[in-house]
């Protein structure tokens, strides 16, 4: 819309505020409910104000957890997220960019039945294949391990498919010429294919980070071992109390503490992230 | 320095497309070859197989005494100038320019000396810490040639350098190649599809059509004496006129046709040699009508009909004559103004 009438400029600016508000308001509440003693939050009239209880709550949820629900803590649970996270979205990414610069710039036998094969599996998310992913983990060895938790989320075919496109927009001069300056296959991916493709892998950093974050079933399976919860499945053990009024504040406080990192993820990306998927580059 | 050898070379891709169909050229050490065809005749794939970036279906390479047939591109000591230029998007222009020496492994102290040494050539001394994309057209198309330049190579190869830059730069950059071609004696090979560019640039000229060279001479040779129709249709401009032999004797106002080698059917006639006014030679005289007048400065064009047939017919003479649009033109045109070709074979005849 090209039409600057301050009434438009009005609506759009309500318009924008509801909608931070609607999205907002809930992370306020969540942030509210852990600064206050646990019964504040199940009054039933809720507290818009911050209480007294904040460093009490983020004091026990990060050095001790919450013995009584079974929950480590919280620096145990976000230090699994972490490493989980970081495996899955540099996994992905290393995996994905590898197979489609096999498929782009390389002519083998059964190139498009490779790629084929590797867009079919779109349609086998974990959650499709959980049962036989389970049992080869299990036999593996793999259960309460890191790999486990990992290695079964990394391939991706989303990925794979979105350097592939990207990788068929690069002008194929730039092979070329690269070829003519006596690069070989690897340099030309070293030197040139993977700085041109820095936004992309931004981009696709910032998604695959998230995506395993806030897994959930996979981590829920093969995890028995309060060693390796992460932060997901410890929210969720803090609230399976049924026979106890649950501690909302210490939940809260989780939650808070759960949305930081992928918050900061975002704001430190948030540059590339919106180049990586707007603008191309070359 | 060295020259390059085609023999016998061809290219066919599969479903038995026949891109290339048997090339033989011999260019010298040092000297400026231009492809030069319409587009789809195979020029710019008999580039990219000299470079190294198709496979030759069939035949022989020579760079210098090398059968190169088979070597990578950075084995046969060529550089490339790429028509959309190709710099490293992430690179500063001196990495650009720095990158086929680092992977040659040049000493830091050597490529220094001759990243500096080209771009002071090519006058880019003070872009070389900007990337590309802060640079015009103009300065990108430098880059590239830097690039080449840096590499020392045995021979030049460019690919329609000049078709992304604007009318004016392209005569600038089109002089600048010249030159430094000059000064640096490399053998250079260079595409294009401008005609004009052609004639200027080259000590040779190579005209290709559909895969086959049609004739290899220099420009003037070409201009003077086209071996087929289509070269004389393709080189000069206007196109040349092509007026069958029938017709200008049934006009016949001269014995002059009579000479003409046996089994021309068809007469080319370049557009400035129809003069509007009788010359002191034996002459032919057509009468025709002015259909268009168009005004281009120093000289003009004049779009007529021949008298008594539908034959159009350009002219060109230097300024601008007092003519009219629908007035009857009388022309004349000498004897060695005439180009006898047969048409049924396309080629020149009394060859």
């Amino acid at each position: 819309m090209v039409e600057r009438r301050p009434f438009l400029n009005i609506l759009t600016h309500l318009v924008l505020i509801a909608g931070v508000l609607i999205v907002a308001f809930p992370v306020y509440v969540a942030f509210i409910a852990s600064t206050h003693e646990p019964s504040a939050f199940v009054r039933g009239v809720l507290p818009l104000l911050p209480g007294d209880n904040m460093f009490a709550s983020y004091r026990q949820m990060l050095s001790s957890g919450w013995q009584v629900g079974g929950t480590p803590p919280v620096w145990l649970m976000l230090g699994n997220s972490l490493i989980m996270a970081l495996t899955i979205a540099i996994g992905k990414i290393a995996i994905s960019i590898i197979s489609a610069f096999a498929i782009v710039y390389f002519r083998f036998p059964f190139r498009m039945l490779a790629f084929w094969i590797i867009f079919i599996t779109l349609m086998l998310p974990v959650e499709v294949r959980i049962i036989p992913t389970y049992a080869v983990v299990a036999n593996l060895g793999m259960l309460n391990s890191y790999a486990g938790l990992t290695l079964p989320l990394i391939a991706s075919a989303t990925a794979t498919f979105l350097f592939r496109q990207f990788f068929m927009t690069v002008p194929e001069e730039l092979m070329e010429a690269s070829r003519v300056d006596g690069a070989g296959p690897m340099k030309f991916f070293k030197d040139i294919l993977l700085p041109v493709s820095i936004t992309n892998i931004a981009a696709l950093f910032v998604i695959m980070f998230i995506y395993g974050w806030v897994q959930y079933l996979w981590p829920l399976l093969v995890t028995t071992d309060e060693d390796f919860y992460t932060i997901v499945l410890g929210i969720k053990r803090l609230m399976a109390s049924s026979d106890r009024v649950p501690a909302w504040n210490l939940i809260m406080a989780t939650v808070t503490l759960a949305m930081l990192p992928p918050v900061l993820v975002v704001l430190f990306m948030q540059k590339l992230f919106v180049k990586g998927l707007t603008e191309t580059e070359k | 320095m060295a020259s390059i050898t085609l023999e016998g070379l061809r290219k066919t891709y599969t479903g038995d497309v026949h891109a290339v169909k048997g090339i033989d050229l011999a260019i010298e050490d040092g000297e400026f070859v231009v492809l030069v065809g319409p587009s789809g005749c195979g020029k710019s794939t008999l580039l990219r197989m000299v470079a190294g970036l198709e496979t030759i279906t069939d035949g022989t390479l020579k760079i210098g005494d090398r059968v190169v047939n088979n070597l990578e591109p950075a084995e046969r000591d060529i550089a490339m100038v790429f028509q959309n230029y190709a710099l490293y998007p992430h690179m500063t222009v001196y990495n650009n320019l720095a990158y086929g020496l680092k992977n040659r492994g040049f000493k830091k102290l050597e490529i220094e000396e001759r990243v500096r040494k080209a771009a002071k050539m090519l006058e880019i001394e003070e872009y070389l810490d900007r990337k590309p994309r802060k640079l015009s057209g103009g300065q990108r198309q430098r880059v590239a040639m830097g690039r080449a330049l840096v590499r020392e190579p045995a021979a030049f190869l460019f690919d329609e350098p000049l078709s992304n830059l604007d009318a004016k730069l392209r005569v600038q950059m089109r002089v600048e190649i010249k030159q430094l071609q000059r000064r640096l004696k490399t053998t250079s090979l260079y595409v294009t599809h401008d005609q004009l560019e052609a004639m200027t640039l080259g000590d040779r000229l190579v005209v290709l059509s559909a895969g086959k060279i049609e004739q290899v001479g220099t420009p003037m040779e070409i201009y003077a004496r086209p071996a087929s129709m289509f070269v004389a249709g393709f080189i000069g401009s206007p196109a040349m006129n092509m007026v069958p032999l029938e017709y200008l004797q049934t006009r016949g106002t001269h014995d002059l046709l009579n000479d003409l080698p046996a089994d021309t059917d068809t007469v080319g006639i370049r557009p400035d040699d129809m003069r509007l006014s009788p010359p002191d030679a034996p002459h032919l005289i057509v009468d025709s009508t002015l259909e268009l007048f168009e005004a281009a400065g120093a000289e003009s064009h004049l779009y007529v009909r021949l008298a008594d047939s539908d034959q159009p017919t350009v002219i060109r003479v230097s300024g601008q004559p007092p003519v009219k649009e629908g007035e009857t033109l009388r022309f004349y045109v000498t004897r060695e103004a005439l180009h006898p070709f047969n048409s049924a074979i396309g080629l020149r005849t009394g060859d």
